[in-house]
């Protein structure tokens, strides 16, 4: 058995952590590419949304290196997550690729389904080794982020951003390479010794907060980089969505001490008074929280025709209108253009930058 | 007299005779959007956001269209009309999303009618919306169930043949005007499609009416009994959560093993997110049995009339041959 998951930004060193530590034989696809955009949207729904066809484009270059077995996460809706995997193993039936698809997702009726799933995957492995596994890859996770965190912080200070980016790749590869946990620390103690050493301006630079669909913010393939352009542009941006938060709360219900996203739910309303499936709540209540942290402004990322993004959009306008927090969203997709979302950057940073000036001189 | 304002979009097609039962029964007048006109859906272009599907931007149009005569807006928050599962997340979102771009609307009912959880009813819902008007229970109470027995008696009219706007207005004619069913046509097509899209004359393009000029007669998953349509979806290898999906997808099973049909006709709207995947899984089945002939059709408000009739005509006329030949062609003809 050869398994193999989709990409969603760095979660494949978590998985693949996860995965080797029960024994398991992996298959990565490649790194999304144009080419895995070119794979899904050729046999993908025209109208479904951007991260299925990414998804699907994975599969069958994962499908080219040897992979059988697809492990993929579902739901239980409204999303349309929820169904991808059903829609998706219809399609490699119809193309003739015969691929195993196992989904972990909260079980319809009784929880042995997962327990059944699980097992069939890990075979006659103790508990004791699985939340051993579990627990190393949840190390990798907070590893991950405190390293994408503080390349988002140091991206727009430092005056060679090229170098900070290869230290960046570099810190990945070795946290994906790690076999401990100490092994994990020396890794990130190492790459925050790195970055304090490049030179970096000083002075109080723009903040933006990055909203949206989980997949569209942490794949920086399907949000075009949008985090490194503003970092280039001299903005500090905040994720409101991380790794190890979302496994935190999908997956251990809560049960660590990590900053959640309980808090900014409860900040939607009365913008967004119920939950709309995905990320809808968050990215209302979360725009809230950037604003009141007196960010300078939010950037709102969804894939084309995502309704919980649609319905979160569409509420946003009162939230400026409350807070004065200006918001730029992005709906993307194949066809979304670089220039274009470069463009539209470029003249958010200078709305923002515009405004601080006016808030600065009002305050005089 | 309190008047409170129904929009005559979306779910209006299936509970617009329960809602009003009810309403009227408490002594509360209910007012109408008028039949969707090219003024309505403008108005709902301008105001709803962009990127928002048809029957959305179209929902904004029925608002505005009411707004200004009445006291309160009906817009309850559509979460769940059945255990575990959902309508839409736009329909979950709807009530805010137009507090936020329509700032000066009338009151909005927008208690949630959510019955994901077993037990849960329009009882309830009910009991909720009445004490916003009256606090006599038991005239609450002799409304819900009066409106619960008109919303019987529109699912007979529905299992009886007729079409959710047919069996409407014999609600409100009275009974003696039940419409002649049509016989002997030349044709028979299964129309798939949302109750909002397919029902509504402006956004179809009288798509009901062209086909059964063109010597159809139409079929559509309203005029089948929930429970065949239950029972096609339940083999489905996951249990779909959106209600009108399985409807879907249990009428689709429906049709393609129905002999006396002809065609299937599958009319979406553009972004429709459900749709983009059931809409999908649907058309590889049907390419799959290569039985029926089968076209899906995406509108949106750019859609030309001219366009959509050339396509009926050819559909029906490919169905017409294929029908003279009698042997097999592909199902894309």
């Amino acid at each position: 058995m050869k398994i193999t998951y989709p990409h969603m930004g760095n979660l494949y060193i978590v998985i693949r952590a996860l995965l080797t530590s029960l024994g398991l034989d992996l298959v990565l696809p490649p790194p999304t590419s144009n080419r895995t955009v070119e794979l899904g949207v050729r046999y993908a729904p025209e109208f479904a949304c951007f991260p299925l066809k990414l998804n699907l484009g994975n599969f069958l270059e994962a499908r080219e290196l040897g992979a059988d077995t697809i492990l993929m996460a579902g739901g239980v809706g409204p999303c349309r997550f929820g169904y991808y995997a059903q829609v998706q193993r219809e399609i490699l039936r119809d193309l003739g690729v015969s691929m195993e698809m196992v989904v972990l997702e909260p079980p319809d009726t009784h929880w042995s389904e997962l327990k059944d799933k699980i097992r069939w995957l890990v075979g006659d492995r103790s508990w004791w080794e699985i939340i051993k596994a579990i627990r190393f890859a949840w190390y990798k996770a907070r590893a991950v982020d405190l390293v994408e965190a503080r390349v988002l912080y140091l991206r727009p200070r430092v005056f060679e951003p090229f170098e900070l980016e290869s230290g960046y790749r570099e810190a990945l590869r070795k946290i994906d390479q790690a076999a401990s946990k100490r092994e994990l620390d020396s890794v990130v103690k190492g790459f925050f010794r790195f970055s304090n050493r490049l030179p970096r301006r000083s002075g109080s630079l723009l903040r933006v907060g990055l909203v949206g669909e989980i997949f569209t913010v942490l794949e920086p393939f399907a949000n075009y980089d949008l985090e490194r352009r503003l970092g280039l542009l001299g903005v500090e941006v905040t994720r409101s969505i991380f790794l190890s938060a979302w496994i935190n709360e999908h997956l251990f219900g809560g049960l660590l001490r990590v900053k959640g996203t309980k808090h900014v739910k409860k900040l939607a309303a009365p913008y967004l008074n119920f939950f709309v499936g995905g990320h809808g709540r968050e990215t209302v209540g979360s725009t809230v929280d950037f604003a009141r942290q007196g960010y300078d402004g939010v950037v709102h990322v969804a894939p084309f025709t995502c309704m919980p993004e649609i319905v979160a959009h569409s509420v946003l306008p009162s939230v400026t209108k409350d807070y004065g927090i200006p918001t730029l969203t992005f709906y993307l997709d194949e066809q979304s253009g670089e220039a274009g979302i470069q463009t539209r950057l470029e003249a958010f940073v200078d709305l923002i930058s515009a405004r601080r000036e006016r808030v600065r001189k009002e305050k005089h | 007299m309190v008047i409170v304002g129904i929009p005559r979009a979306l779910l209006f097609y299936y509970y617009y005779p329960l809602w009003r039962a009810f309403f009227t029964e408490l002594g509360v007048q209910v007012v109408v959007s008028p039949v969707t006109n090219k003024k309505i859906l403008d108005s709902g272009l301008r105001t709803a956001l962009d990127e928002a599907c048809l029957p959305v931007k179209l929902f904004f149009g029925h608002v505005l269209a009411l707004a200004d005569q009445v006291d309160y807006l009906f817009v309850p928050r559509l979460v769940s009309v059945e255990q575990k599962a959902y309508i839409c997340p736009k329909f979950m979102g709807l009530p805010d999303m137009l507090r936020a771009r329509l700032p000066h609307l009338p009151p909005i009912i927008d208690l949630p009618v959510d019955f994901r959880h077993s037990g849960q009813t329009w009882d309830h819902f009910f009991e909720e919306v009445g004490k916003l008007f009256t606090r006599d229970r038991h005239l609450i109470r002799r409304a819900t169930q009066s409106a619960c027995e008109v919303h019987s008696r529109f699912q007979e009219l529905l299992e009886s043949g007729l079409l959710p706007p047919e069996a409407i207005s014999v609600l409100e004619k009275g009974e003696g005007e039940i419409p002649v069913q049509q016989q002997n046509c030349l044709l028979k097509i299964g129309l798939l499609g949302h109750a909002y899209n397919l029902y509504d004359p402006f956004i179809s393009m009288n798509l009901i009416k062209k086909l059964r000029q063109l010597g159809a007669s139409v079929v559509t998953a309203d005029c089948l009994a929930p429970d065949l349509i239950e029972e096609k979806a339940r083999r489905l290898p996951k249990r779909l959560f959106w209600t009108l999906g399985k409807k879907m997808i249990g009428a689709a099973l429906n049709f393609f093993e129905n002999r006396k049909l002809d065609g299937i006709i599958y009319l979406t709207s553009f972004g429709c997110g459900p749709e983009s995947l059931v809409g999908e899984l649907v058309e590889r089945w049907a390419k799959r049995r290569a039985v029926l002939p089968f076209m899906l059709l995406t509108i949106d408000e750019h859609t030309g009339e001219a366009g959509l009739v050339t396509r009926l005509e050819a559909f029906l006329e490919m169905i017409k041959r294929r029908k003279k030949n009698e042997n097999y062609l592909p199902t894309y003809g």
